[in-house]
């Protein structure tokens, strides 16, 4: 195809137009003078645009594309960029090594730091096991303390019922401790243990006479039931003295051993009415103080003594006088 | 008459989709200027106010692009050099896509070249079953006699301007009427192919898609006209750059078109050749100085009308204005003579009204309204295009009147020959209807 001549853009000369011929005039003029560097009169612009430039406009003004090339290509330019950026393992390691490296740079800041750890609540030995088992090497920045794993292991321990765990103001890594209190020993299959009130242990002891003031209590099964021993305990307050333990018999019902081998045998239900039926007796009737061997409490309606091999011949004879008979 | 039926009703369907997607290009090609309209049909816009109609159906469409841009390669309405026209086509939808903000796909033509030739064409037909129905319309619009226009000619209106039903005639829908003898009288328009062809293969090549193609004479006259003109008779004559066109309209329907290839341009040309100036010069001083009834104050207003031959010193030429008229005045008479020709071919004269309406770019010349009644007679007025929502100020004027009416042809369109049912007789062997067809009568 030829190159298009703005000239044809003017009126054909049967239009009457002059304007080529004296453009054609003016230009001969001008070679003739030889004033070849002046340029030539701008000549009409051709208006028009160019095919591939109307098809684009065409192009542009339509919806869809319009709204990829706004929203979409830069979306997706971006994305591409930051992929191929990221696509080399290198550039990818250097990005983890400096977000690691400023993260750790904030969590080291003097304001994050743990510089102490503080225990209220807690006995001399107790503290020593909590210090043992957090084994925290101090200065330490807040953010890699584990304080719901470390509340864990130090629930964890016996001798704690309740722990609180905060970062005090300062930087102190504050721990409040509610220490269980023992409140029976109990004689269990893995020698002397300290029980507290929900049966939950406290700790080991090494001898009985280590805590003389709780009382003693064993058999199969008495760890479950410590607080019905204490109850026990509390309704036999008047023969305290006397008292050795609780003995729990078939993980059902409990024996009261008294000194002097004397046993009070309690039912399986309501043993703190039976108990205080017998401190009745014993008031009334000083009954423990006399030779008997075990009350049988076991059918609360019929209590039955038993008697040593002395009283029973004491009281053999005193009824062979009665009725003057002898058995012997 | 197949293959007429078959793009014209492709057109059709082509302007259908256009409403649906609610835009569609209006493209004026004409000698001088070439104007888009970018219309959008967003529902019922403006439905009547007080004492406001809903208007005759500009109201359901906005204009919300327009450019014009002047016109290349066009002669006397014809593509002359069509990559110029082509360029101009580009320049003035994109300019009109870009005021619009939107793109358009669909585009409605009109132009005036072509030398547009009127044929009246009646026919007749027994009604089938006393009552009419759409089949007997198809048939009566079948039988019409269509002349030989020639061989190189394509029909660009046939519309049926009225229908008689035994001795009743002047009905506008003869449909569900009781009746024995069905009539109709249609009016043909046909113009050059090759001209048409042009059109149509420019658009295309600007990627646009054909909607329709309508006569400049007969879009100008929808525009130019009032309703009550169109109703009682009226002539309109829209004086382009290139081309003049003629149409008479009767009871809203066009009954005939021609063109007197003679327009503004020419009167441009005579200056030119008449001063010794260029064109743009000649153009420039023809619609600042131009007029055609000179009076004694004219003699002494003196123009300034340059060489233009780089001698400026020497060749600077003035004349009076009264020489400005006396040049415009005959080509001018001239062109409302050949008008008058027109007129009386089509027997415009028997016509109950005689009202003649002037519009087009080159009806704004001054004095016009003086010198049109003595050669066209006394109904004489210059006419504006119809207002419609949205034109901008610059295109409200007399040469916009193809535009807009071609806006309203866009709106609603009047119904054309390939627009009525085709006739069963027409169908194919296998289509479905003809065997319905076959059921109904024999069972």
């Amino acid at each position: 195809m030829r190159p298009i001549d703005p000239v044809e853009f003017a009126k054909a000369p049967t239009m009457g137009g002059s304007a080529r011929v004296s453009e054609a005039v003016a230009r001969a003029l001008r070679t003739r003078l030889g004033d070849t560097s002046s340029h030539a009169p701008a000549r009409p612009r051709d208006p028009a645009p160019s095919r591939a430039a109307y098809r684009f406009n065409r192009l542009w003004l339509t919806p869809s594309f319009r709204f990829f090339m706004r929203r979409i290509a830069p979306v997706l330019a971006i994305a591409g960029c930051v992929g191929l950026w990221f696509a080399d393992a290198d550039n990818r390691m250097a990005f983890n090594d400096t977000v690691a490296e400023v993260k750790r740079d904030i969590q080291n800041r003097p304001e994050f730091m743990v510089k102490l750890m503080a225990i209220d609540g807690a006995s001399g030995e107790l503290s020593e096991d909590i210090r043992e088992i957090t084994s925290l090497d101090f200065p330490l920045s807040s953010f890699d303390l584990d304080l719901p794993g470390m509340l864990e292991q130090i629930e964890s321990l016996d001798a704690v019922a309740e722990a609180g765990l905060r970062v005090r103001a300062g930087g102190i890594l504050q721990i409040d401790i509610t220490e269980r209190t023992p409140a029976v020993v109990w004689r269990g299959p893995h020698g002397l243990e300290m029980l507290d009130v929900d049966g939950h242990r406290v700790a080991a002891l090494e001898h009985r006479v280590d805590r003389p003031d709780l009382p003693l209590i064993a058999g199969v099964g008495a760890e479950r039931d410590v607080a019905e021993a204490l109850a026990i305990l509390n309704a036999a307050k008047p023969i305290m003295p006397r008292l050795r333990g609780l003995v729990r018999v078939g993980e059902r019902r409990w024996n009261v051993v008294l000194d002097r081998d004397q046993v009070i045998m309690l039912p399986e239900e309501n043993p703190l009415g039976a108990m205080a039926q017998v401190m009745a007796l014993d008031q009334a009737k000083d009954l423990l103080g006399r030779d008997v061997k075990a009350v049988d409490m076991r059918r609360p309606n019929r209590p039955t003594l038993q008697l040593t091999e002395a009283a029973q011949d004491e009281m053999r004879r005193l009824q062979s006088v009665e009725l003057g008979v002898s058995f012997r | 008459m197949t293959d007429l039926y078959a793009a014209q009703r492709a057109m059709r369907n082509m302007r259908k989709a256009a409403l649906q997607r609610g835009v569609v290009a209006i493209l004026d090609v004409g000698t001088s200027k070439i104007a888009c309209l970018v219309l959008r049909f967003d529902g019922d816009g403006f439905v009547g106010g007080e004492g406001v109609g809903a208007l005759a159906g500009q109201s359901s469409f906005r204009v919300i692009g327009a450019a014009t841009t002047r016109s290349r390669g066009v002669r006397f309405g014809e593509i002359d050099a069509m990559a110029e026209t082509e360029r101009a086509i580009r320049t003035a939808v994109q300019a009109a896509q870009k005021m619009a903000q939107t793109r358009v796909d669909h585009v409605i033509a009109c132009f005036s070249g072509g030398q547009p030739r009127s044929y009246g064409l009646d026919g007749q037909v027994e009604v089938e079953q006393n009552i009419v129905s759409e089949q007997d319309v198809a048939r009566v619009l079948a039988a019409s006699e269509v002349p030989d226009y020639g061989p190189h000619r394509e029909v660009l209106h046939a519309q049926p301007v009225n229908f008689a039903l035994d001795h009743r005639s002047g009905l506008s829908d003869p449909r569900g009427q009781a009746g024995q003898n069905l009539a109709v009288d249609m009016h043909m328009l046909t113009v050059d192919g090759a001209v048409i062809q042009n059109l149509l293969y420019c658009i295309k090549r600007c990627d646009l898609e054909v909607a329709g193609v309508a006569s400049g004479a007969y879009v100008s006259g929808i525009s130019a006209l009032v309703e009550d003109e169109q109703e009682l008779g009226a002539a309109c004559v829209d004086m382009g750059g290139g081309s003049t066109d003629v149409s008479i309209f009767m009871k809203k329907h066009m009954i005939y078109a021609d063109s007197v290839r003679m327009g503004g341009d020419h009167v441009t040309s005579d200056i030119a050749m008449g001063l010794q100036i260029p064109a743009a010069t000649a153009e420039r001083i023809k619609t600042f100085y131009g007029g055609v009834v000179a009076t004694g104050m004219d003699d002494r207003e003196m123009i300034e009308v340059g060489g233009d031959s780089g001698d400026w010193e020497r060749d600077r030429r003035t004349v009076s204005r009264s020489e400005v008229i006396g040049i415009i005045r005959p080509r001018v008479e001239e062109i409302l003579e050949g008008v008058r020709e027109c007129l009386d071919a089509a027997g415009f004269e028997h016509l109950p009204s005689q009202q003649i309406v002037l519009t087009g770019g080159a009806s704004q010349i001054p004095g016009l309204d003086t010198l049109a009644p003595k050669i066209l007679g006394q109904q004489v007025r210059i006419g504006r295009p119809l207002r419609v929502q949205g034109l901008p100020q610059a295109a409200t004027g007399a040469a916009f009147a193809s535009a807009v009416g071609l806006c309203l042809f866009a709106a609603n369109p009047q119904d054309e020959w390939w627009d009525f049912e085709i006739p069963t007789e027409r169908y194919p062997a296998r289509s479905l209807k003809r065997a319905m067809r076959w059921f109904k009568d024999n069972w």
